[in-house]
């Protein structure tokens, strides 16, 4: 049982996408577990062929707990998708030990995520999730080809017999409760070890934007850019600079995260939050940047995040400028050491060589661990994602 | 009242003008006016007969001014009278509708509460008897969007008979719509029955499939519709709205949630229709429970044809909504 963030001390397995003998290559998904946070699709870490599946669907087993082994053909079983038994939270690192490479399979029968939109009616969506079907192996029958209540019916019912069946989600009122409850060990916990230090920066915003509306011009309105997708970019950038920002503070000693990890802190429909990690954010471009936080917020709003986002964020940050929040001073996510916050984008008076002007303007704030940086890096780090926004023609 | 149970055959014109008999007999405040009431007996016949029984005093013929003899019946509510208003048909209401509007839904609330306006106004509405536009359209879903009036379809014979008591009991004004196709329609009335609530949608055939929800002229076409699907096997629930103003919601959403899928049935143009309304809040109170979008059987955008084929093409027959039906269930390719 992989831990799928810093405050998961166990997890409930509920589906298997593979079985016995199927071929598995790096980043497959092989199966789904229940987290108290969302429903997490969780990816192997090498090639392979599945040997034996330990844990039955249904069974919540501590973090660490080997949930199947996998092996090669004619080599020796080894142990995969396991964490050596580490209390919760901490490692936000992989599992498992390598394995040699097999050949590459077909994707397992999982979620088309980017494919084209599958039509499902609501009610049908709302049974699927509680009866935990995987609606790209459904043939819908209804209107204009979509898939009914009556088509997920089915499918459990041919799928049934083969496999054990798939335990219903937790209720959603006791979801909420326990997401909550997990917001609230994993802060209380940032708050207790973390001697948080504070700063803030108002950074005019009227170059950049200016850029952003000519550069919008030339685009399509498809592909057109949102301010947040600066902002985002300017810390992905400004992180690459200032790697003590960048990474964990775990068994007193920072360690470093080498690629930078964007956790993006989003509020769920339901309540409660998840901040995922968009990978590798320092060297998407712009576009990039706004399809893949766009796809992380969907998939994180669906229930369908992968194990690797929900666990290897480097540096979080939160943008509670469409809230209308002037400001935020945020909690670190444990184990991480830095979390960067806007607040809204808002017009303000101005002064510039003596002179008065109104200008866009956003707060910038910076709450980081003082065991792992100190003032002076931190407002270094401020002053770099400033000059980052003001040059976003290299963005 | 007696007791028991003594039913008696009737025409839903007959159960109206029971109806209006008994608030005459049984309050000196009510009395009936409009075009031809008195001499005529009424343009649909309703109130043949009454002028001989209660006089001219009240059973009054009025001049062809439906503004005039509108807001005199406002005027007498408010001043204390529980007058029956009959406009022969919601065509011609629009000629009222300054009267309806701005003053009998608004004086209630303009006055703080000081002056109710106890009027009922009753009127034919709908087509398919070949009178032609003028006299066929079903205007109560522009009537239902105003505040402060309340709208009753009944489309029963228990519900034309007992209806009339609560809707002059009631310190709004109420407006009735009784379908011109239903005036002949027979049946046994219960004489114990006594006065209906006119709050509260009814549902006229339980069904486990679909939810066909319609009101007034439209409801033998969906019973008829329904019995058609079971032939085909699908279980469908008819609802009555009865009250097109406030909606029953609840009973609409209670259905939907069971039957996971509906169609509205409204004679009344699809645009801007209660139809549309009634889809809307289904969209809104019951998303997650639907199986299939909500569909709709309206009357064609045009106005009503007079030639009888193409009249009949116009308006909603049980042949369309069995076929949105099966479209919905992925069973038909839809008409």
């Amino acid at each position: 049982m992989p831990s799928l963030g810093a405050d998961m001390d166990s997890g409930t397995l509920l589906e298997w996408f593979v079985k016995p003998g199927d071929e598995v290559k790096r980043g497959d998904i092989v199966a789904l577990v229940d987290t108290s946070k969302a429903e997490i699709e969780v990816e192997i870490f090498e090639d392979g062929v599945i040997d034996e599946l330990i844990v039955a669907p249904g069974t919540r087993v501590p973090v660490g707990a080997v949930l199947a082994t996998v092996g090669t053909a004619g080599a020796p079983p080894a142990p995969a998708a396991a964490t050596p038994p580490a209390p919760a939270a901490a490692t936000p690192t992989a599992p498992a030990p390598p394995a040699p490479p097999a050949p590459p399979t077909a994707a397992p029968p999982a979620i088309a995520v980017d494919g084209h939109r599958v039509r499902v009616s609501p009610l049908a969506r709302r049974v699927a999730q509680q009866l935990g079907v995987d609606l790209a192996a459904v043939t819908g029958t209804g209107f204009e080809g979509a898939i009914t209540r009556a088509d997920i019916e089915h499918a459990v019912a041919v799928a049934s017999p083969p496999a054990p069946p798939v335990p219903a989600a937790p209720e959603v009122a006791h979801r909420q409760e326990a997401m909550r409850q997990a917001i609230a060990v994993l802060m209380a916990r940032s708050k207790r070890e973390i001697p948080h230090y504070y700063l803030e920066l108002q950074i005019d915003m009227s170059r950049p934007l200016e850029w952003l509306r000519e550069e919008n011009l030339r685009r399509p309105v498809t592909k057109r850019l949102l301010p947040a997708a600066l902002l985002l970019s300017a810390v992905a950038h400004a992180v690459v600079e200032m790697p003590e920002m960048n990474g964990f503070w775990v068994d007193d000693a920072f360690h470093p995260g080498g690629r930078v990890h964007l956790g993006v802190a989003t509020s769920l429909r339901s309540g409660g939050l998840i901040a995922p990690a968009l990978h590798d954010a320092d060297r998407m471009s712009l576009e990039e940047l706004m399809a893949g936080t766009q796809d992380l917020v969907q998939r994180a709003r669906a229930g369908r995040l992968r194990s690797s986002e929900m666990s290897d964020p480097t540096i979080t940050v939160t943008n509670l400028g469409d809230r209308g929040v002037d400001l935020v001073h945020g909690v670190i996510y444990p184990p991480q050491v830095a979390l960067v916050g806007f607040g809204a984008v808002r017009e303000r008076p101005w002064a510039v060589n003596g002179l008065l002007g109104v200008r866009p303007v956003v707060t910038a704030t910076l709450a980081a661990d003082h065991r792992a940086s100190d003032g002076h890096a931190g407002g270094r780090f401020l002053a770099i994602i400033e000059r980052k926004l003001n040059t976003p023609e290299e963005l | 009242m007696t007791a028991g149970v003594q039913t008696t055959a009737i025409t839903y014109r007959e159960a109206l003008r029971e109806a209006i008999r008994e608030a005459l007999s049984s309050d000196p405040r009510v009395f009936l006016m409009g075009e031809d009431v008195g001499l005529y007996g009424g343009s649909f016949g309703v109130s043949r007969g009454l002028l001989a029984e209660f006089g001219p005093e009240r059973i009054r013929d009025t001049p062809l001014s439906e503004s005039a003899f509108v807001g005199a019946g406002i005027g007498a509510a408010m001043a204390g009278m529980r007058p029956i208003v009959e406009v022969m048909t919601v065509n011609f209401c629009l000629l009222a509708l300054d009267q309806i509007m701005n003053n009998a839904a608004t004086i209630t609330h303009m006055s703080g509460g000081q002056f109710a306006v106890p009027v009922v106004i009753r009127m034919t509405t709908g087509a398919g008897r070949q009178v032609a536009a003028q006299h066929s359209h079903s205007l109560e879903g522009w009537l239902a969007h105003i505040p402060g009036l309340k709208l009753l379809a009944p489309a029963t014979i228990a519900d034309a008979r007992w209806m009339l008591a609560p809707a002059l009991a009631d310190p709004n004004p109420v407006l009735i719509f009784e379908h011109g196709s239903l005036y002949n329609l027979k049946g046994e009335l219960d004489r114990d029955h006594g006065p209906v609530d006119i709050d509260r949608a009814a549902i006229r055939r339980p069904g486990s499939d679909v939810t066909l929800i319609t009101y007034g002229g439209t409801l033998p076409a969906a019973i008829a519709a329904a019995d058609q699907l079971a032939d085909a096997g699908i279980d469908a629930e008819v609802i009555d709205l009865r009250v097109l103003r406030p909606l029953d919601d609840e009973t609409v959403i209670q259905s939907v949630a069971r039957t996971h899928r509906a169609v509205t049935i409204d004679e009344g143009w699809r645009s801007g229709s209660l139809a549309a309304e009634i889809s809307a809040r289904i969209m809104e109170q019951a998303f997650y429970e639907l199986d299939a979008p909500v569909a709709r059987v309206c009357s064609a955008e045009v106005p009503m044809p007079y030639p009888q084929h193409l009249e009949q093409a116009a308006l909603p027959q049980p042949a369309k909504i069995l076929s949105e039906v099966l479209r919905m269930l992925g069973k038909g390719s839809g008409g």
